[in-house]
């Protein structure tokens, strides 16, 4: 990306960097988490920058990041068809057995 | 402030035509049911639009917001002072950075809003128009700035898109500080000699009416709060978060010795809350148009910024090309 003076006017601005998503661990024992993005020229530069924007208050102890182009995601308007099984198959939950109470430890 | 459409020609954006009623129904039953929505889900264009611009505008201000502090940086009157000026700084380069990003999630791109931003077509909160002269505007700006700042941001956390609302929720984890190391630095000059003293009255002076103004025109005079309300935007009015502010501020002021610079300040025992005078309208809209006394300075130093970086970024991407090349090979 360069950013060249076009005459007097303001700056001409060039392609974007890519996006890439920044993930942290909060502390060990933790899974690292989305918390945002960064564009960054390569992924050290994208580590760089997540910390110096997401982790300037002890935020975290690990950093993950990703290529946003890299993430496959489910479609929202597929959300339905997508998870309704698991409403409708209420018995895998345990509270859809009886049991009386009678019976400890169970 | 930062919720305030800038431009007042700037109507309320009309639905599209040719958007399905039913979509818009459900999309409409989620944000009065407090959902979240997220990028990918279905929007109208208007909401997709009216987030852009305030999104956008809000990280135009957190970025331009840095200039009238960093002018003091190198001129803090003691390493103190200056570690922290310097951390509010960079926290306020993170918020636009937050924010940015919230922004690009419905579509739009780092470049153009840069590109908006130093060509002077995007707007920005009008309070970074005014100059700080003394130290003491360092004192004020935490106080006053951040405090409205902080006003406005607070309900925007509850804001119905996901993106945004995020990035308010980290925003504000960390405004509070900016706002206290304000008031810690009026505090300092208000117990100090009697010319400290004048300093700090006299940056309460100039910085009472702006503050003010950032929460935008009277709500007669805002003609896109109606919607933004409804689609959950926006979560108070400009009015009534302006009336907070007015009412936890003047005590403060009256703890540090200072007074407020408006002679219809008073306590109304009926309402419960200050009465106060008319801000001036005019030199706000001014402020808008770019007339702010240094309108034109804050503008060239993000050019000059923007400018005097290429280099930089060119050697960054020349390095990955040349790497992912070697990679390759």
């Amino acid at each position: 990306m360069t950013g060249e003076t076009s005459g007097a006017g303001a700056p001409r601005i060039n392609r974007d960097w890519p996006l890439w998503e920044v993930f942290i661990r909060s502390r060990g024992g933790l899974s690292h988490k989305h918390v945002g993005s960064v564009h960054a020229s390569d992924g050290e530069m994208a580590l760089r920058h997540a910390r110096d924007t997401y982790t300037r208050r002890m935020e975290g102890v690990s950093l993950w990041i990703v290529k946003s182009a890299d993430i496959v995601a489910s479609d929202p308007e597929q959300a339905g068809e997508l998870f309704e099984p698991a409403a409708s198959k209420v018995y895998r939950h345990p509270t859809f057995y009886d049991i009386p109470d009678i019976v400890k430890h169970i | 402030m930062y919720t305030t459409e800038f431009d007042k020609s700037a109507k309320p954006l009309a639905a599209v035509p040719n958007e399905s009623p039913e979509l818009l129904n459900a999309f409409e039953a989620r944000v009065a049911a407090d959902e979240f929505i997220e990028p990918k889900d279905w929007m109208p264009e208007a909401y997709r639009k009216t987030l852009v611009r305030q999104i956008s505008q809000h990280a135009h201000s957190e970025i331009v917001g840095m200039l009238p502090e960093g002018n003091w940086l190198t001129r803090a009157p003691s390493l103190r002072r200056k570690a922290v000026a310097l951390a509010k700084v960079q926290d306020e380069a993170g918020h636009g950075l937050y924010l940015y990003c919230a922004a690009e999630t419905l579509g739009t791109s780092r470049e153009e809003m840069t590109e908006a931003l130093l060509a002077g077509k995007a707007k920005y909160s009008t309070i970074f128009n005014y100059p700080t002269l003394t130290w003491a505007d360092m004192g004020a700006i935490g106080w006053l700035v951040d405090g409205a700042a902080i006003m406005n941001q607070v309900p925007l956390q509850r804001t119905s898109y996901g993106p945004y609302a995020r990035a308010m929720v980290r925003v504000c984890k960390e405004e509070s500080f900016h706002q206290r190391q304000g008031f810690e630095i009026m505090m300092a000059l208000a117990n100090g000699t009697p010319e400290q003293k004048a300093m700090a009255q006299d940056a309460l002076d100039r910085w009472w009416w702006p503050s003010l103004m950032m929460f935008g025109p009277p709500d007669d005079n805002s003609p896109n709060t109606a919607q933004s309300m409804r689609w959950r935007i926006k979560r108070d009015t400009n009015d009534d978060l302006r009336q907070k502010f007015v009412d936890i501020t003047v005590p403060q002021a009256k703890y540090l010795g200072l007074t407020v610079p408006d002679p219809d300040l008073r306590w109304n025992e009926e309402r419960g809350a200050y009465d106060f005078g008319v801000v001036d309208w005019d030199e706000f809209y001014a402020v808008v148009r770019g007339e702010g006394p240094v309108a034109k300075e804050r503008l060239k130093a993000r050019r000059d910024a923007w400018s005097e970086g290429a280099w930089v970024r060119e050697a960054a991407s020349v390095y990955e090309a040349k790497h992912s090349q070697q990679q390759a090979a």
